[in-house]
């Protein structure tokens, strides 16, 4: 059995120790949004807080996540599901494509701007360069972070004419 | 001797069948009204209510459009959502010609089933020859293939083909035929002439008698009024949505962990085991025999099976079906193939360059060109194999029942989907039900079915409603890819240094066609050949196909030819395209966008390409700096002329997409073979570009308008690795001529 808080209710499941968070919160826990992609922590699609930092779920074991706070995707919204700043510059930008590395993308990205506000060019990569966008959204993430943090006009005020 | 130029005659037949159509409506259960487009004249469509609601019926319909009493105007949209934006603006462009409120417009998946067949996409995946019959022969060629699409199950997402076939012969006009039949209804009821009744944001309004009323209100009535097979559509300046960055209706659920992709399939009523899978290392091979006996004491698994050509562990999680599969010993057969190396690959493909190949295109007389030429080049290009790797892994969930299989899975081709399960565990298709939500990426891979019959055999083989899904090792060394390839180029400068004579000849040609030969430039003397070789590994499209080889073959020659000129290559282009327009235009405007004339920072250097694929012709400059030794993008602009882009946001997002695309395959992509087999396996050794790895990318685009419109999804890539790679000439002197470029620099 596995004792941890999730998305801020407390959870008990019967799971392999060794099980990873991942597979537990997909498969267990009914809660999809975090995604499998490599399972060797090396495209950040299964990227969730573990007591607000982020870390790859694919391989860290739900032995890990004992008595601690766990946020997934589903989690990280206000109440009445209030769109964090982040979640509106990933609207406001047209960031997503297929969107499946999207949750990843967006967990990094939200304890990113937690720890660090106003992040420069090089806090973003630093923060960021271990999720994988096989779409190649890059540019649109970076823009979004930079959106989020009030560094840069959304796109739709700089789209005269074109909305 | 065949024409260097095919696409544009395909351009100029494919705008002729934008009003060949018929329309037909019917009434739902309720009141509201359904909007259908056919593509067979001469076929009636009748009501399509018995549809709807499931029934038998036979008409031909390739795009819905349905009004509901409350308002709400659903388009039904036949192409998957991939993350290509097509959803949002098949949906926007039907809106638009029925002059719907965008706020109160929905978009629907439509159903696997023949009826969405899209005889255009059928027309350009099945037989692209036709493109050039003659006039006199378009209605039974557009009957032919509406017929062979279904045979065929050409229910296809692909070839960058979603707005310029379905979005500009099928959606529009049913909005404008929808918008029509309810102006005709009210035209009926207020007792006024049709032509005084205005239309806007999903109302009808007539000013002489101060009547208004909702689209709603007359959805029923509507649907006994007659129908015009060829409404008036909108002219560029009357659009409303079409042309505007409206934000996309999918994007939402994509943000909060909500959108629903084939791996996140959770079927009510399902307890569901899970499937790992083990397929044989090298093509063609398969189990002969297996040792699983670790894997059966594991905790979590229900059943082992070899199923031939895959080897698969039933557990209660898939983490353990995962840590099971890897423990079974399995013996595969021994692989007739002689190819072991990519050296092996290379050489066969040299051979068979060696035979001369048959020629594709030609025009003027190459050979003897060559052998006059007074400056003489010769190169030999080689791009290695790739995979597709979409984010989401291959995965399918099935289910087996009273001889009924459900399948939940993502998929570009669904029909395709349902017979390969029909034919693989011997079933009727009408017994296989496809449901198909988002697809986590695909560029290609998700054409092919394998992976969802696997799922289908293992679920009739144990009895459990099973989701399979392959580790990302499956999908990296035992899949389907973009091809190896070697081209083989020779070139004569005339005493101007202007290219008097050009031949290539290389060993795959898939599709499209057309993108081995540079049509655009005015050669004199030009050759095209084919010299067929094997593949050790099969074949798959790869986002733009034989583009992503070609594009980069042929724009790193023509750089060649402009340094041996001793030109400025974005001006050696310009010098010969003066009988194309549209190029000058984009090349121009790419100068002017990367001040390509300006001044270069030490150790930095541009590099440009320009490609014409799918319909839109896209020039890119890439900016790298070389100065520590290893390339490092700055910049990347491109400027796209896809004559009228529908959504120019979503437009650029593709571009910008297929930028990043090309320049990871650039960078990073190859698979190597040790014995048979693929080396890379995963995201470490098999990398993708990351975020401090990419450029600044600027988007500019031209609507050149009065041609048909071009794709978008693919037409990004195949200029990214020249400009890459031209860059790094201008800046090192080096020229690469085998990718990917961190075998030689990083």
């Amino acid at each position: 059995m596995a004792s941890f808080t999730l998305n801020g209710q407390s959870v008990t499941v019967d799971a392999d120790p060794a099980m990873p968070i991942l597979w537990v919160v997909r498969e267990k826990l009914g809660l999809p949004g975090t995604k499998f992609g490599c399972g060797i922590a090396q495209c950040g699609a299964c990227t969730v807080h573990l007591d607000g930092d982020p870390v790859r779920s694919c391989s860290t074991p739900v032995s890990a996540a004992e008595g601690r706070d766990v946020t997934t995707i589903e989690g990280i919204a206000g109440p009445e599901g209030e769109l964090t700043k982040i979640q509106q510059a990933w609207i406001s930008e047209q960031v997503p494509q297929c969107g499946y590395c999207q949750s990843g993308q967006i967990m990094a990205a939200t304890a990113l701007l937690r720890d660090n506000p106003n992040p420069s060019d090089d806090d973003i990569d630093a923060a960021m360069s271990g999720n994988i966008c096989r779409c190649g959204t890059y540019t649109r993430i970076r823009r979004a972070i930079k959106v989020a943090a009030g560094q840069e006009q959304p796109l739709s005020e700089r789209l005269s004419g074109e909305a | 001797m065949n024409d260097l130029t095919p696409e544009k005659k395909e351009r100029s037949k494919l705008a002729k069948w934008s009003r060949r159509g018929f329309i037909g409506a019917g009434v739902l259960a309720g009141g509201g009204l359904l909007i259908g487009v056919g593509v067979r004249p001469g076929n009636p469509i009748g009501s399509l209510a018995p549809k709807v609601a499931g029934g038998a019926g036979e008409q031909l319909v390739n795009s819905w459009v349905k009004i509901d009493t409350d308002n709400i105007v659903t388009a039904i949209v036949p192409h998957c959502e991939m993350g290509q934006g097509a959803h949002s603006v098949l949906a926007q462009m039907l809106a638009d010609e029925l002059d719907a409120a965008w706020d109160n417009v929905r978009v629907m998946q439509a159903p696997a089933d023949g009826s969405y067949i899209v005889s255009d996409t059928a027309r350009m995946f099945a037989a692209p020859f036709t493109l050039n019959a003659a006039d006199w022969l378009e209605p039974t060629w557009d009957g032919l293939f509406t017929q062979l699409g279904k045979s065929m199950d050409l229910l296809i997402t692909g070839g960058s083909s979603s707005i310029r076939s379905t979005g500009q012969h099928q959606m529009r006009i049913a909005g404008a035929a929808a918008r029509k039949m309810l102006v005709g209804a009210a035209a009926d009821a207020w007792g006024v002439p049709a032509s005084e009744i205005v239309t806007r944001d999903s109302m009808l309004s007539h000013a002489g008698t101060g009547n208004s009323a909702p689209y709603s209100e007359f959805a029923s009535a509507a649907a006994e009024q007659p129908m015009d097979a060829t409404p008036t559509l909108k002219k560029a300046s009357e659009y409303r949505l079409m042309g505007k960055s409206k934000l996309r209706t999918d994007i939402p659920e994509k943000i909060n962990g909500t959108a629903e992709f084939g791996i996140d399939a959770a079927p009510e009523g399902l307890e569901l085991s899970y499937a790992a899978v083990i397929r044989p290392p090298v093509p063609g091979t398969v189990a002969e025999s297996m040792d699983a006996a670790r894997s059966k004491e594991m905790s979590g698994v229900l059943q082992i099976l070899n199923m031939g050509n895959f080897v698969a562990v039933v557990a209660d999680s898939y983490w353990q079906a995962q840590q099971a599969v890897g423990t079974i010993e399995i013996t595969w057969s021994q692989s007739e193939s002689p190819i072991k190396t990519m050296d092996d690959q290379f050489a066969a493909f040299e051979a068979a360059i060696d035979g001369g190949g048959e020629e594709a295109a030609a025009r003027g007389d190459a050979g003897t060109a060559f052998e006059n030429a007074p400056t003489k080049i010769e190169a030999e290009y080689r791009a290695p194999y790739l995979a597709h790797a979409p984010m989401e892994p291959l995965n399918c969930t099935a289910s087996f029942a009273d001889g009924k299989c459900n399948i939940w899975t993502s998929t570009q081709v669904p029909l395709m989907a349902r017979s390969a399960v029909a034919d693989a565990i011997g079933l009727s298709a009408d017994d296989v039900i496809i449901h198909h939500p988002y697809l986590g990426g695909a560029f290609g891979r998700r054409l092919e079915s394998e992976y969802v019959s696997m799922a289908a055999r293992v679920a009739k083989a144990t009895g459990y409603p099973v989701k399979l899904i392959w580790s990302r090792e499956e999908d990296t060394q035992k899949a389907m890819y973009r091809c190896a390839d070697m081209c083989r180029f020779q070139a004569g400068l005339d005493a101007d240094g202007k290219l008097s004579s050009y031949h290539s000849i290389f060993t795959q040609r898939h599709d499209p066609a057309e993108a081995c030969v540079p049509a655009m430039y005015d050669i004199p003397n030009t050759s095209v050949n084919v010299a067929e070789a094997d593949l050790h590994l099969p074949f798959q499209a790869w986002r733009s196909v034989d583009h992503s080889q070609q594009g980069w073959f042929i724009e790193s020659f023509i750089d060649e030819a402009a340094s041996e000129a001793g030109a400025d290559p974005l001006e050696y282009r310009l010098g010969m395209l003066k009988n194309a327009p549209r190029h000058t235009a984009v090349l121009n405007k790419i100068a002017e966008m990367s001040d390509w004339s300006g001044a270069r920072a030490e150790g930095t250097a541009k590099g440009v390409a320009i490609v014409e694929s799918f319909g839109t012709i896209v020039a890119e400059v890439i900016e790298v700096d070389m100065s520590s030794g290893k390339p490092k993008m700055l910049n990347c602009w491109a400027v796209c002329d896809a004559g009228y882009v529908m959504n120019p946001d979503g437009f650029r997002n593709q571009i910008e997409g297929g930028i990043v695309f090309g320049l990871t395959a650039a960078m990073y992509g190859e698979l190597e073979l040790v014995d048979g087999a693929v080396k890379q396996s995963n995201f470490h050794d098999y990398k993708m570009l990351r975020m401090n790895e990419v450029p600044n990318i600027e988007v500019a685009l031209i609507n050149s308008g009065d041609v048909p419109v071009g794709g978008a999804g693919e037409p990004g890539l195949p200029p990214a690795a020249p400009a890459l790679t031209n860059a790094i000439f201008a800046a090192t002197g080096e020229r690469l001529r085998e990718l990917p470029i961190a075998k030689r620099f990083i």
